[in-house]
């Protein structure tokens, strides 16, 4: 059984309620952290338990807010970053939906410990009944005296505001989000100067993850030494995976990283196996712009070592082999998906997406999403996977910021995992009828297993 | 002497130069200037905020400083990167720039229309020049073009939306030189396009600066187009007393013979609008760009000197200086492997 820190008490009545959420022990974190600590040694405990940003990078957070800037006479700014548009991923979703004061008591000990008095929840556009929901929940922290002036009768002062997107996945890059909190056009901006030194408004900001900012309670709570003690390796603490695709049990589901790959699709605990008794192909283990592995290499590393659902042995390998625990968007597919059609979905949403600020990006997304339609519409010529694989190599790493990384990877691992199939596609334009791909993807785990 | 001291030294392509904390690594690279410095399609000097965008100017840093001798993981963008003491940048030596820099030409030029024969910019295009330094013969590029309206901004600047490469240089200038903010990008993606709010008509009195920072033809002036190709005319120097504060009254005039085609700022040897002897900012103001079309309006201080690279230099010869040849202090006293040399090559010229 996973240890459950994020969701203990999701399946609670009314845990979204201050009341409800306090008698199962809710803000004891704030009030450790603010009768207790200093705001360094609350940095110091989120360092020490090791805790990775939940949004995709996985850079170490307790790190980022050392980095934060303390000049004299500056305001300093927590913005949570909720713009949750990477496909397949919704966990972030389910956190606020369900337990929102899990992140409003992150966000007291977060801002405490940042000397930072305004803290901006940027929230996407399609989430729209959400903002209501936290402003609800701030409301019931004001009244219980955890937001506002005074908080605690420490002298500690916050204010927590909702700011809701438009609607756009770049604005979940932090500096774009910025620039659009700001009321601009949401494009990415140059770094340096990096957002701990010049960010919101140009004063020093920490942008955060809605999970990475939740697992503070958590960490304050048992102590940061305690909490790095589950997990593995560098990969400490729960996590939050939403899973989706062709499974019998798609939902969030909190891991504590030393799940292999194959019990996380497999047991009932969590997935609960493919749909329709039907054999696992792929995945996409997180979320849409991580590389998409065939089931073997899922599995197994090219080593023949168990993989494990965590930042390091999901990214063993490298790219070559590997992918990415990302996000936690765990996009399952089985034997009858077609990885052409899938990977030109993908490639339409990036064209779609791309700010079209730096040039690799803004044609390069446009160029791949055309070829991959031709491809998927049967007609596809044999020269178009090099076309391809030549241009996500000279989108990737020559862009503003990660989208063009973003949206080179998926093609990139397509094209390098599922050639045969790009092949097949080309040769039998009648796939076009079939609609779905190569299924000896999902048999080559079989023999392989056997 | 101490402020020689505090003096960052960089070594671009092996040729190390001194110069001040906060300069960028293109700057460093312009102040070596030759063959290695890195084109740049949206940084422009006097609009602050500019570049970044295109990647261009791509180079490698193979060593971050003397303190943090890293090198940086990715390639970065000159035009936006400081400099730091001890650092070491590749450009042309590089292995990783040529490809990358090609990659992004070919990007750059896919949704191009290359309607060269027929556009105004054509002779002082940077997206000429840059594709001719830095591209590949042809591109893989068998799409239909993305295509926009034709757009009128205002009675002398016409947007030719196909040709632009959003280098944003134009939103920039527009923003810094007129108090209203209605010159901007619309939509996102490879269907961004730069727009008035609403197609507004643009009557700002510093507007016509747009054209002047575009490096492709889509912001063309009205009243020069299709009048002449640029490599005809003979470009002048000259000046007037404009009463506009903001404008410098500093200007080049197109002409052919005695007919004045077109009023432009004067521009460096980058493209780029440069301040006046008495160091204001060049810009000028849409009354002399537009409308003082006659030679007895302005005072004529002499033919402009063309540089070298610029096809307008055809039978304009003035104070030519050959450039300082780098090639062979970067490769070590080598001579470039060129792709074809077209003595060893040819059998014309053999017997």
């Amino acid at each position: 059984m996973a240890q459950k820190l994020l969701l203990k008490h999701a399946n609670v009545p009314n845990i979204k309620s201050y009341e409800v959420y306090r008698q199962h022990g809710g803000y004891e974190s704030v009030e450790k952290a603010l009768n207790t600590l200093t705001p360094d040694e609350v940095t110091e405990e989120v360092k020490k338990s090791g805790l990775r940003g939940r949004g995709g990078a996985g850079f170490p957070a307790g790190m980022k807010w050392s980095f934060l800037a303390k000049p004299e006479g500056v305001p300093r700014y927590l913005v949570v970053n909720a713009d949750e548009s990477e496909p397949g991923t919704f966990k972030d979703r389910y956190l606020m939906e369900f337990l929102p004061h899990v992140l409003l008591e992150g966000i007291v000990s977060s801002c405490y410990a940042m000397g930072a008095n305004a803290c901006y929840i940027y929230i996407r556009g399609e989430y729209a009944w959400i903002p209501t929901i936290l402003e609800k929940a701030i409301e019931e922290a004001r009244a219980a005296g955890f937001v506002g002036k005074n908080i605690l009768g420490r002298g500690f002062d916050l204010e927590i505001y909702v700011q809701r997107g438009a609607g756009a996945y770049i604005c979940g890059e932090e500096t774009a989000l910025l620039e659009s909190l700001e009321g601009k056009r949401g494009n990415p901006r140059i770094k340096p100067p990096f957002p701990a030194v010049k960010g919101l408004w140009g004063c020093p900001t920490v942008v955060n993850n809605v999970e990475t900012i939740a697992a503070v309670g958590p960490i304050l709570n048992m102590g940061g030494e305690e909490y790095a003690k589950i997990g593995v390796g560098r990969s400490t603490g729960t996590k939050l995976i939403s899973a989706c695709g062709n499974i019998n049990k798609p939902g969030v589901y909190e891991i504590s990283m030393t799940e292999s790959v194959e019990e996380f699709i497999y047991s009932e605990e969590f997935c609960g196996g493919i749909k329709n008794g039907k054999k696992l192909k792929a995945c996409i283990p997180g979320g849409s712009s991580v590389p998409i592995l065939p089931a073997n290499l899922l599995l197994k590393t090219a080593k023949g070592e168990t993989r494990y659902m965590n930042y390091e042995s999901l990214s063993d390998g490298g790219f070559a082999t590997g992918s990415m625990l990302g996000s936690g968007g765990f996009i399952v597919l089985d034997e009858d998906q077609c990885i052409v059609k899938n990977t030109y979905t993908l490639a339409r949403f990036y064209r779609h997406e791309s700010c079209g600020q730096c040039s690799p990006c803004r044609e390069g997304t446009g160029w791949m999403e055309k070829i991959l339609k031709r491809i998927d519409e049967g007609n596809g010529k044999m020269e178009d996977i090099d076309l391809l694989w030549d241009i996500q190599r000279k989108i990737e790493g020559n862009t503003i910021c990660p989208l063009g990384d973003a949206a080179a990877w998926p093609v990139a691992a397509a094209s390098r995992h599922f050639r045969d199939e790009f092949e097949w596609h080309i040769n039998n334009p009648e796939c076009l009828t079939r609609n779905f791909g190569l299924a000896h993807y999902a048999n080559a785990l079989e023999i392989e297993t056997v | 002497m101490a402020e020689q001291t505090t003096n960052f030294k960089v070594t671009i392509d092996n040729i190390t130069i001194e110069v001040a904390p906060g300069t960028s690594i293109l700057e460093a690279a312009r102040m070596i200037g030759g063959d290695i410095t890195p084109p740049a399609m949206c940084f422009y000097t006097p609009l602050e905020g500019s570049g970044g965008k295109c990647r261009t100017c791509l180079v490698e840093v193979s060593k971050g400083s003397e303190k943090d001798p890293r090198p940086m993981p990715k390639l970065v963008a000159s035009c936006r990167t400081g400099v730091m003491d001890g650092m070491e940048v590749k450009n042309i030596t590089s292995e990783k720039v040529p490809d990358a820099r090609a990659g992004v030409v070919e990007m750059l030029l896919a949704n191009h229309p290359l309607d060269c024969p027929i556009c105004d910019q054509a002779g002082e295009c940077h997206l000429q020049d840059l594709g001719y330094e830095h591209g590949k013969e042809g591109t893989r590029y068998e799409f239909k073009r993305r295509t926009f309206e034709r757009l009128d901004l205002g009675p002398y600047i016409q947007l030719h939306m196909n040709r632009c490469i959003l280098c944003y240089r134009c939103v920039f200038a527009a923003n810094q030189l007129s108090d209203k903010r209605e010159h901007g990008v619309l939509d996102r993606g490879d269907h961004a396009q730069i727009s008035t709010f609403i197609q507004n008509n643009l009557d700002n009195d510093m507007i016509g600066n747009v054209i002047d920072v575009c490096p492709v033809g889509a912001l063309t002036d009205k009243t020069f187009r299709f009048k002449n190709r640029v490599w005809f005319t003979n470009p002048i120097d000259a000046h007037r007393n404009c009463d506009n504060p903001k404008c410098c009254g500093e200007v080049t005039l197109w002409n052919r013979g005695e007919d004045v085609l077109r009023v432009t700022a004067r521009k460096n040897k980058w493209g780029e609008v440069m301040n006046t002897k008495d160091g204001k900012p060049g810009w000028i103001c849409n009354t002399c760009r537009f409308d003082k079309k006659s030679m007895k309006d302005w005072t004529i201080e002499g033919p402009m000197k063309v540089s070298r690279h610029s096809v307008i230099n055809q039978g304009h010869y003035q104070n030519a200086v050959k450039p300082h040849e780098t090639i062979s202090i970067v490769l070590d006293g080598r001579q470039p492997k060129l792709l074809m040399n077209i003595h060893d090559i040819s059998g014309v010229n053999k017997k």
